[in-house]
């Protein structure tokens, strides 16, 4: 049970700036084990830039940065992709000219050890790995729900199944965490229901899921926890239920006065 | 008739050098979206280790064709190391900076190699022992010699070999991904830069194989080689669309075909006012033709301002 409340992602006092700007300061987020956990703000809020200090594509200026017991400093997207935090992205980034089958594959690349030689040389052992890759992304494609045929190339999947392909291609690395950049976006009520249930199944699965969402429903009736970021600054956390309620938050959402949240 | 033939057939050999040459330049600028410049001379470095390799053990008891072999293994390593550096040295400090930068410090590269190769080897052209058998053989009334035979063979076992690495493995895969979307590819646990090593010495082991080519073909090495191979090849690279690997393929025969059939016809159609010597022209007339009327190349996607 213990392991089960542990902390497996622990942000410290976290900022990022671009020139004069904070992006983000003194964010501090915990996030456990086995929890779904909701990252909401609006527009401009800084939730993607947290995102991108978490999966290495920014370098934090301030701050600590803790990841399944391992502290992270100036590390390569790949490092932490091997340490075992995936994400998904806002615009789709799909390999797009890759079948869907290949994009989970290059996911695999990552729990697969042969080298150049092996790749040249083809032996059996490589051959083996290849063989098991293929596999596992099949299933993962079904898991999702991708019943298309594999072979299809990414970018003529439907809007819907590119969002299931990226994540599908994201749980191929086999991470500890999940990071969803508004999975839900530009979805509609059907195809927003039945990611809400594979979101579900995946924490089911002992996967941990941060989830950067605009609507705000699937958030509260999803998280766990909510964190709310305003301006690069975490202004509430807490169960979905209290921080609908915390002040500040409305008034980060609709504006100081009626005539901000009008426009 | 027998003319048609006999350029047809000079054609495909010099086309599949160009192939194996042109290929280098597509990968790089699948991957970077950059001309490596310095591609051909990795082509003459390829020449000249083999070269060295060959006298070394030429006197020895070894059947030439494991000398050549020998040779091969030799060159190619050594311009995988090259080319590696290359990209250390030259690309990677610039990842990041405006486009020219890149191709400046690659045109500076090549000028760098050919001199080292010209104070290492001196100016002189050496002659490349015969180590494969050159018996003519009678084809549809077109002669075509044993080496040219195993140089067209050759050529087209490496293509087939490099499109299933490409497409069936996982070093293939990932460097798909990275040519797709690096940002993406990193963050699914891509090493991008081992990727664009592992690119860079696949290209320049092609490029091993085609010096050796050119040098058991023409029977000469010379530090200037490279040069104009390389230029060859990069337009070879863009007749067929560059970063496409099929294009590459393509046109490096495609320009081969056509230097050699207007070589062989140039005399006849300006009524001998220029001569077969005017070859060069028609590569480089091809060049400007593709950039006129088709930038993307012949098998290219049309993609929308890439540069």
């Amino acid at each position: 049970m213990t392991q089960q409340n542990s902390v497996l992602l622990d942000l410290s006092g976290v900022g990022k700036h671009f020139g004069g700007l904070a992006a983000l300061s003194e964010v501090s987020l915990h996030i456990r084990r086995g929890e779904i956990y909701g990252l909401i703000g609006p527009n401009g809020a800084g939730k993607t830039t947290l995102f991108n200090v978490i999966t290495g594509l920014y370098q934090l200026d301030a701050g600590n940065f803790t990841f399944d017991g391992a502290r992270y400093v100036r590390c390569k997207p790949h490092v932490l992709a091997e340490a075992g935090i995936a994400r998904t992205f806002q615009n789709i980034r799909l390999f797009a000219n890759m079948t869907a089958l290949e994009n989970v594959m290059v996911g695999r690349h990552v729990c697969s050890s042969s080298g150049i030689w092996g790749a040249l040389l083809r032996n059996a052992a490589a051959r083996a790995e290849e063989h098991a890759i293929a596999e596992r992304a099949r299933e993962l494609l079904s898991y999702v729900g991708i019943d298309r045929p594999h072979q299809t190339l990414a970018k003529h999947l439907s809007y819907g199944e590119q969002r299931r392909l990226e994540i599908a291609r994201a749980l191929a690395t086999d991470p500890k965490l999940l990071a969803l950049d508004e999975p839900a976006a530009g979805m509609n009520a059907t195809e927003t229901a039945s990611l809400k249930e594979l979101l579900q199944t995946i924490r089911g699965s002992g996967i941990t899921v941060l989830l950067i969402e605009h609507d705000v429903k699937l958030v509260l009736g999803l998280c766990d926890r909510v964190a709310v970021l305003d301006y690069g600054k975490k202004i509430a956390e807490g169960v979905p239920e209290e921080v609908r309620r915390n002040p500040a938050v409305i008034v980060a959402y609709l504006g100081g006065d009626a005539g901000e949240a009008a426009a | 008739m027998s003319i048609l033939l006999q350029q047809i057939v000079n054609g495909l050999v010099q086309g599949s050098v160009y192939a194996l040459v042109a290929l280098g330049y597509t990968m790089v600028y699948g991957i970077l979206g950059l001309i490596n410049f310095a591609h051909g001379e990795v082509v003459m470095v390829g020449a000249m280790v083999a070269l060295m390799v060959v006298q070394l053990l030429i006197t020895s008891a070894l059947a030439p064709v494991l000398v050549l072999l020998i040779a091969l293994l030799v060159a190619a390593m050594a311009c995988m190391a090259l080319g590696y550096g290359i990209e250390r040295i030259a690309y990677r400090p610039l990842r990041n900076a405006p486009r020219l930068a890149p191709l400046i410090t690659a045109i500076g590269m090549s000028i760098v190699l050919q001199n080292l190769a010209m104070m290492i080897w001196g100016r002189e052209y050496h002659p490349f022992p015969a180590l494969l058998p050159h018996s003519p053989h009678l084809l549809f009334g077109a002669i075509i010699n044993d080496v040219q035979i195993i140089i067209v063979l050759v050529a087209l076992a490496v293509m087939a070999g490099l499109l299933l690495l490409v497409h069936r493995t996982r070093l293939g895969r990932a460097m798909r991904a990275v040519a797709e979307n690096p940002g993406a590819a990193m963050l699914m646990g891509v090493d991008v830069n081992r990727v664009i090593s592992a690119t860079f010495m696949l290209g320049s082991a092609l490029a091993a194989v085609a010096g050796i080519m050119v040098s058991v073909n023409y029977g000469i090495v010379h530090y200037y080689m490279g040069f104009m191979l390389g230029l060859k090849a990069f337009t070879a690279a863009v007749l067929g669309g560059i970063g496409n690997l099929r294009g590459a393929m393509l046109g490096g025969l495609l320009l081969g075909l056509i230097e050699s059939l207007g070589a062989g016809y140039i005399g006849d159609l300006s009524g001998g006012i220029f001569g077969s010597n005017y070859q060069d022209v028609f590569a480089f007339f091809v060049l400007i033709a593709v950039l006129v009327f088709r930038p993307s190349g012949l098998l290219g996607e049309r993609v929308a301002e890439r540069a």
